[in-house]
């Protein structure tokens, strides 16, 4: 798979403004100051103007529909960087949920605010401690023109700051997203500090009304793939990230007269750290891709993306802070966001065990 | 219809109608395949008559001149033979060291006469090649090897032994690693020549693998002649030689080997073994075996598709074929330890006709040698981290 003309420009120019307007150093300014919003507002205003937030948006609702490759090549900047903004929640989740089982009423009002970056969306699916979209407990009843939801979700990214919640529910044997105003009665929202120091939230949702979708199965569908896709790319540049600051280390740090990159130890681990690195990257872009083409194998290559990149990362992250020694253990360093990240990233939306569950289970074994 | 659909349509149709019946059907295990040579024994008329066809096409090597026997294809319609040929099953027609090492390093290195006269005969499958780069002390450290080749006036005298020559017995010409200049460093005074195995003072002694195969030789040299034109390059800068040569096999090396698990899927196979529940694999730790080992090798074949686009684009494959050689063969490794696990006590069968012959444990030990043949998965890591990565030697 190779980046067109386009593409390219795309991940050049993003690469820039990651570094520039989202480093790791924002991240922890964020969670120092306690920071009552949680996402590097900033940024955010510059990836609007990037047309950033837009990018999974029709041009019809005033987006720019650049497709997923391009989404995931914003996330991989956004993994290489620890970039603190609700991109995943909003421009990639909420924009495909929307996009793809939203009434037209429904995708008119939201999907241009998203476009424009006046309204961030949060996408609440699981409701205990592991991924299961298969067997939501949270109910949905019908009430008239709507339904009431009950139930309890975590893990809910950006919740606390949403203006619209796309809630999994079921509602007899289907499994749908519905919509519901965070201020509506009967919404609990919990902010939760999760060990990344992002953004998320235990949202109780007591006889809340909400407003069904067209197709809410295929917007819940829909938004899952393409939020693991885009998750698998950033974990990807994440883990990338670690790597190479790891690599420098072995460069500069003496221990026995020599650099520690000579011994051989740890010149293995490094050489198959950028393997595994590599071939995460890989298949996390041949996955975007692959969803972008609509083909037919696009479901099984994301689950494999997202299972390889969870456990890369997470590899990445445990030997970053190993070959870093004491000071890798050390909060004032950075390497240890990484491996939180990483750990948190890899658990959101199914985790490299659940992943690889469902693709036994789409090749029939 | 653009070009190359329209050479798809023509390659689509002409091997409909010469590819036979019996060719189209995955390899039973290594013993189908073809690899050609004078003392080539056809296991069928079927065989022989596609490989015949393929040669004449220069198909046994789409991407040669066809000056030399070759297809003249560009990479774009070889991907698309080798797409027709993957939709019909059709067999490799033959294939030898002669196609994926030394071919490649004759038409980078090799002087015009050289390639005249030696590939033409690989392409038609007539000469079967072997290489002699290990000796009894020099493996891994393939530059401290002791073969000589004294200059004698109008020939050269090559005294020595090689070890592990992979089908020494059964080849007809050796491309082979000879010391020329004994007071030079280690890496300059290497020369790559060619010679016949029918050659005076060249003999053989198979030596039988764990698999309980003897597909490799120790080489004995005692005062064999070589001519002078045999050296392909220059004279004492063989090492370039073999070195790029080594990145050929390093590459095919990498790729899905022949055998029983070419193109079989490993959750299928296991279901047979071990049944299943509620449309599982019953035994979900081999399950999770096998989907994380598919995952895996998905990963793979996405970054060797990256890494052919660059090399494509120009970049070369270089010390990339490190990376290819070594995930290739852990992963081959792998396949075969989840194979053994899902067969059970079928798998451990030796001689059983039921077995094949006890195909499937000979296949699992004989896939050990892929992370030793070609260079060691460990020197594989070495050449990532000190010619990828940059670091340093101690
Ligand atoms: C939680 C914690 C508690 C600690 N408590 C104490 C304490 O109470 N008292 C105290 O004195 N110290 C303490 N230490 C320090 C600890 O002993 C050192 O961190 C440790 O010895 C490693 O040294 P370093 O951090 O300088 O890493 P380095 O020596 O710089 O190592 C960096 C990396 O290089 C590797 N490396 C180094 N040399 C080689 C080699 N020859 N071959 C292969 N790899 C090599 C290391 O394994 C590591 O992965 C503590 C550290 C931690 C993290
Ligand atoms: C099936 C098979 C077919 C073969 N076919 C051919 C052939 O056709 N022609 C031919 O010329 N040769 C052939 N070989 C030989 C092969 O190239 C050598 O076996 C290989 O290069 C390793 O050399 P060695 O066996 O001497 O092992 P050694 O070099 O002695 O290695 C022993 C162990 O030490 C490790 N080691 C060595 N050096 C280092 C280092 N610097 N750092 C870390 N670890 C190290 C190795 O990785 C290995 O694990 C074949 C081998 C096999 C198994």
């Amino acid at each position: 798979m190779k980046l067109n003309d386009e593409q390219q420009m795309l991940q050049d120019s993003v690469a820039r403004l990651m570094a520039d307007k989202g480093p790791v150093s924002h991240l922890r300014e964020l969670r120092d100051r306690n920071d009552e919003k949680g996402y590097d507002e900033p940024l955010w205003h510059a990836m609007v103007e990037a047309g950033l937030t837009g990018i999974l948006v029709p041009e019809e609702h005033g987006g720019i529909g650049f497709g997923l490759v391009g989404a995931g090549l914003v996330a991989r900047e956004i993994g290489r960087n620890l970039s603190v903004t609700p991109f995943l929640s909003t421009a990639v989740l909420g924009a495909t949920a929307l996009a793809a089982g939203g009434s037209a009423e429904q995708q008119q009002k939201w999907l241009p605010s998203i476009a424009e970056g006046s309204v961030i969306t949060a996408l609440a699916v699981d409701d205990g401690a592991k991924h299961r979209p298969e067997a939501i407990k949270t109910e949905a009843k019908a009430a008239g023109d709507g339904v009431t939801l009950n139930g309890g979700k975590l893990l809910v990214l950006d919740a606390h700051v949403a203006d619209l919640l796309l809630v999994a529910a079921r509602q007899g044997d289907d499994t749908a997203l519905f919509l519901v105003d965070p201020k509506a009665q009967g919404v609990t929202i919990e902010r939760t500090r999760l060990v990344d120091d992002r953004n998320a939230a235990r949202v109780t949702l007591d006889n809340v009304a909400a407003e069904p979708m067209a197709d809410g199965a295929a917007a819940l569908a829909a938004a899952l793939r393409a939020g693991r896709a885009v998750l698998a790319a950033e974990l990807s540049g994440l883990a990338r990230e670690a790597f190479e600051r790891t690599l420098e280390y072995l460069k500069e740090r003496k221990q026995f007269g020599r650099l520690i990159g000579t011994f051989q130890a740890l010149q293995h681990r490094a050489a198959l750290l950028m393997g595994e690195v590599s071939m995460s990257d890989a298949l996390a872009m041949q996955a975007l891709d692959a969803c972008d083409r609509n083909a037919d194998d696009a479901d099984v290559q994301v689950l494999a993306a997202k299972a390889k990149a969870a456990r890369v990362a997470l590899l990445a992250g445990q030997e970053a802070v190993q070959m870093h020694g004491g000071i890798g253990m050390t909060d004032e360093f950075d390497i240890g966001f990484f491996l939180k990240r990483a750990r948190a990233g890899g658990e959101t939306l199914g985790d490299a065990n659940y992943c690889a569950d469902r693709f036994a289970v789409l090749r029939d074994y | 219809m653009s070009d190359l659909e329209q050479f798809r349509a023509e390659t689509r149709a002409w091997l409909e109608a010469n590819c036979p019946e019996e060719m189209r059907q995955p390899l039973k295990s290594q013993a189908d395949h073809c690899w050609g040579g004078r003392k080539w024994q056809f296991q069928s008329q079927a065989q022989k008559v596609w490989m015949e066809r393929m040669a004449d096409k220069g198909w046994t090597a789409p991407q040669w001149p066809t000056e030399y026997g070759g297809g003249g294809l560009s990479p774009e319609q070889a991907e698309v033979l080798a797409e027709e040929m993957k939709r019909l099953n059709a067999r490799t027609p033959v294939s030898n060291f002669g196609f994926w090492m030394l071919g490649p390093a004759l038409l980078k290195f090799g002087s015009e006469e050289l390639k005249r006269q030696h590939l033409p005969p690989i392409c038609r499958g007539e000469i079967r090649w072997c290489q002699g780069y290990s000796e009894p002390n020099a493996g891994s450290d393939l530059a401290s090897l002791q073969t000589r080749a004294e200059d004698k006036g109008d020939h050269f005298m090559v005294n020595g032994q090689k070890i592990w020559t992979s089908y020494a017995d059964k080849a007809d010409w050796i491309f082979c690693l000879v010391r020329t200049d004994a007071n030079a460093t280690k890496h300059n005074g290497i020369s790559f020549a060619l010679f016949d195995m029918e050659s005076e003072g060249v003999s053989t002694r198979p030596i039988e693998l764990i698999s309980g195969e003897s597909p490799f030789c120790e080489t004995f040299f005692d005062d064999v002649k070589v001519d002078k034109n045999q050296i392909v390059g220059e004279l004492n800068r063989g090492w370039d030689v073999a070195k790029y040569l080594l990145t050929h096999e390093r590459n095919n090396i990498g790729g899905e080997p022949p055998g029983f698990l070419k193109g079989r899927a490993l959750g299928p196979l296991a279901a047979e073994h071990v049944g299943t529940e509620h449309g599982k694999l019953a035994d979900s730790a081999l399950r999770a075996d096998i989907a994380r080992l598919e995952i895996d090798q998905m990963a793979f074949q996405a970054l060797v598709g990256k890494i052919r686009e660059e090399a494509e684009a120009g970049q070369g494959v270089g010390a990339q074929s490190a990376v290819l050689k070594y995930y290739g063969t852990e992963l081959n490794k792998r396949r075969y330890e989840v194979m053994m696990d899902a067969l059970g006590a079928e798998g451990l069968e030796w001689e059983s006709e039921r077995t094949m012959g006890g195909l499937y444990a000979r296949e699992w030990l004989r896939s050990k040698g892929n992370s030793i043949e070609g260079g060691t998965s460990e020197v594989m890591l070495g050449i990532v981290s000190k010619r990828l990565l940059g670091l340093p030697d101690a």
